[in-house]
């Protein structure tokens, strides 16, 4: 990863300067969603673009998904590149049709006749008691849907750089953020809130994890919350000796299999963390993986720490025990290394 | 309009009632939010959003309703429930996440179920329109006369859900009220900018069913509305669309920065505000003296402080109940 630059940016700036930048390069780049114009996106993503571009195109919708994302749908395959926000990645249900049924299948239906390059913005993860309308993290249902890609960044390097690609990307690209990694002055789930981001465009490939921290003794894999969790763990447990690896998969589809397996090989041990609900989701993919391709090199069961399959309830001590975080992390890395 | 004293009580408690409970909320909420405002922090985490203002709707409304019929409500629920009448202590104990509330802590402020008097809300905008549908299409079926009222803001009305759920109400003649309230924007959205026509009323001729248009935040005024069309609805000759003009005196949700609406709005709106219409039209009349209107404020504020003395006063759930309730026996 080569990031060269001391400029520090939160992620919500991040991806509202992507974005900002592609509409300067490629007038066929609009966004539209509920409250993102003087309003600058509920999470901020897409602050400052009404100033910029005006409302030709930074688009407030009325509160109508299956209207304005069928409409992204509409305007991709006839030549344009829209980003359309689902505030909260809960309110799909609402538009879930246009979604799976449409923008997921169109291009396979045409046999790539059609292309849908759009983009679909949406905020996701809990940790604040909003509860279980306005928590869920559902990337794992839309990676499970062929023929979305989905982008789930956690820091704002890899938010702006991925952003890019999204745009850039002539197919469907699903692209969640985590509402509490935005580095929002309301919302202060973590202490680092923003990261080192260069001024200049640039574009992370989708379908390439990243290793965030090295490590030899187990790898723990996870997506946006979950990384900086497990980094927060691993420093936790490198106090004990005991080395961590960290891969953030950064994108659930493409997914970088090749990357799980190796950092297994060299490890042995694996923990896979997620923010989504456990069973059928990410943490099942990427130990299935494991299970077909590197079983002879581990050294102990997978084991998996996510949502228990209940929807987030709201009151703190409840949400906070089925949230994953760092002591749940530190104690699960432990079970492994003991077993 | 001869309104009976019995109602002109009932309809003046509520509206106190809800415009002390929001007050006290507001404040309650910021509690361990200064001086920096975190979403998570404080007795009362999560989302606010409060319907000071709007009281006029839900009590115009629910005036005429009975226990046993039903209210969907949405993402801001308090003024419905206390006018359908919901527990207020166990619904503040729910809004507080504590175990004595109306979900045991797991539903929060959006989310409050109240099967005793048939009180239920959603954070999902639009959800409720067909779920009121249902609700009245149950009581068809088993010719109960019962009513089912859906609230939902002028933002909602331009969800596929409004238009779906009011032409199976049309389709099917069921007993159903749909109420708009119009508070003019849907969070940072003026009405103007989200909806084509001026009026939501209007759309009810796309179904071929009453549309009727309240322009003044008026409890009485409300309550004339809804008086015809939940009759109408309980001698089965189906559902009425109405749309009230309301005002919403908070932001969209507490900690709303509102750099969408000039400074001076709500100070300008708080000038018509519709619980002082009401003592007026209720101290004109000659049924009330000040004292008795001054014994309803009294009691509401002690019912509003109650609840919150009970929630403060509940313990936490145990963090594993969380495991409990995805499915009954
Ligand atoms: C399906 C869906 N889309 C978007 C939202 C986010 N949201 C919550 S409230 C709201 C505005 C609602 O406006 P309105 O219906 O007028 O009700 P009001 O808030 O004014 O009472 C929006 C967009 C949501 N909760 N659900
Ligand atoms: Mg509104």
């Amino acid at each position: 990863m080569a990031v060269q630059t001391t400029r520090k940016l939160t992620m919500a700036k991040a991806i509202a300067e992507a974005i900002a930048q592609e509409m300067e390069r490629d007038p066929r780049v609009f966004v539209m969603g509920e409250d993102i114009g003087v309003y600058g996106g509920i999470f901020s993503a897409t602050d400052g673009l009404l100033e910029k571009f005006g409302p030709e195109r930074v688009i407030d919708t009325p509160i109508s998904e299956t209207g304005f994302i069928g409409a992204a749908l509409g305007a991709a395959a006839e030549g344009m590149r829209p980003i359309a926000e689902i505030m909260f990645i809960d309110f799909a249900g609402v538009c879930l049709d246009q979604i799976y049924n449409h923008i997921a299948k169109n291009t396979y239906f045409s046999a790539g006749n059609v292309n849908v390059p759009l983009v679909l913005m949406a905020a996701a993860g809990g940790g604040y008691n909003d509860a279980g309308q306005h928590s869920q993290c559902l990337w794992g249902l839309f990676a499970h849907l062929p023929g979305l890609k989905v982008v789930v960044p956690s820091t704002p390097y890899d938010a702006k750089g991925l952003m890019i690609s999204a745009i850039r990307d002539n197919n469907p690209v699903l692209y969640i953020f985590h509402k509490g990694l935005m580095g929002l002055g309301w919302m202060t789930l973590i202490k680092d809130t923003t990261g080192p981001v260069p001024e200049e465009p640039y574009t992370i490939p989708l379908g390439k994890a990243d290793v965030k921290r090295e490590g030899t003794d187990v790898t723990v894999v996870s997506v946006a919350m979950g990384v900086y969790h497990a980094l927060e763990a691993a420093r936790e447990l490198e106090k004990e000796g005991i080395q961590v690896e960290v891969l953030d998969l950064r994108t659930l589809v493409p997914l970088d299999r090749e990357a799980i397996i190796n950092s297994v090989k060299k490890t042995h041990r694996l923990l896979v963390v997620d923010e989504d609900y456990l069973s059928y989701g990410m943490t099942g993919e990427v130990a299935a993986t494991v299970a077909e391709h590197a079983l002879e090199y581990l050294d102990a069961p997978i084991k998996r720490l996510a949502v228990p399959d209940v929807p987030i309830p709201f009151s703190r001590p409840l949400e906070q025990f089925v949230l994953p975080d760092a002591p749940k992390i530190v104690a699960a890395v432990k079970e492994l290394l003991n077993s | 309009m001869n309104v009976p004293k019995s109602t002109l009580v009932q309809m003046y408690r509520d509206m106190v009632t809800i415009r002390v409970y929001e007050e006290t909320m507001a404040q309650v909420y910021l509690e361990g939010k200064q001086p920096v405002f975190n979403i998570a922090a404080g007795p009362v985490p999560g989302e606010m959003h409060l319907a000071a203002g709007q009281e006029p709707v839900a009590v115009g409304v629910c005036a005429h309703l009975r226990k046993d019929d039903a209210v969907v409500g949405t993402h801001r629920p308090h003024h419905f429930a206390i006018a359908k009448g919901v527990d207020l202590k166990k619904m503040t104990a729910e809004i507080f996440g504590k175990v004595t509330g109306l979900g045991r802590g797991k539903g929060g402020h959006m989310h409050l179920f109240d099967p005793e008097v048939h009180f239920s809300c959603s954070g999902i905008v639009g959800a409720c329109i067909p779920q009121a549908a249902g609700m009245a299409l149950a009581f068809k079926m088993r010719k109960e006369p019962r009513v089912a009222v859906a609230f939902f803001g002028e933002g909602a009305a331009n969800q596929g859900a409004f238009h779906e759920g009011l032409n199976l109400a049309a389709l099917w003649k069921l007993p159903v009220v749909f109420v708009v309230e119009d508070n003019g924007y849907a969070i940072s959205v003026p009405k103007h900018k989200s909806t084509a026509i001026a009026t939501n009323a209007d759309r009810a001729a796309a179904y071929g069913i009453p549309g009727v248009y309240v322009g003044e935040n008026d409890a009485l005024a409300v309550y004339e509305a809804a008086g015809e069309a939940i009759a109408r609805a309980r001698r089965g000759e189906g559902p009425t669309l109405i749309e009230v003009k309301t005002y919403r005196y908070f932001g969209h949700f507490q900690g709303d920065p509102e750099v969408y609406r000039p400074k001076d709005e709500v100070a300008r709106l708080r000038e018509d505000d519709p619980i002082q219409k009401l003592k007026n039209h209720m101290l004109q009349s000659g049924l009330f003296t000040e004292a008795e209107i001054a014994g309803l404020e009294a009691e509401a504020k002690q019912r509003v402080e109650e609840a919150f003395a009970f929630a403060r006063a509940s313990a936490y759930p145990d963090p594993s109940e969380a495991l409990m309730h995805v499915f009954v026996d």
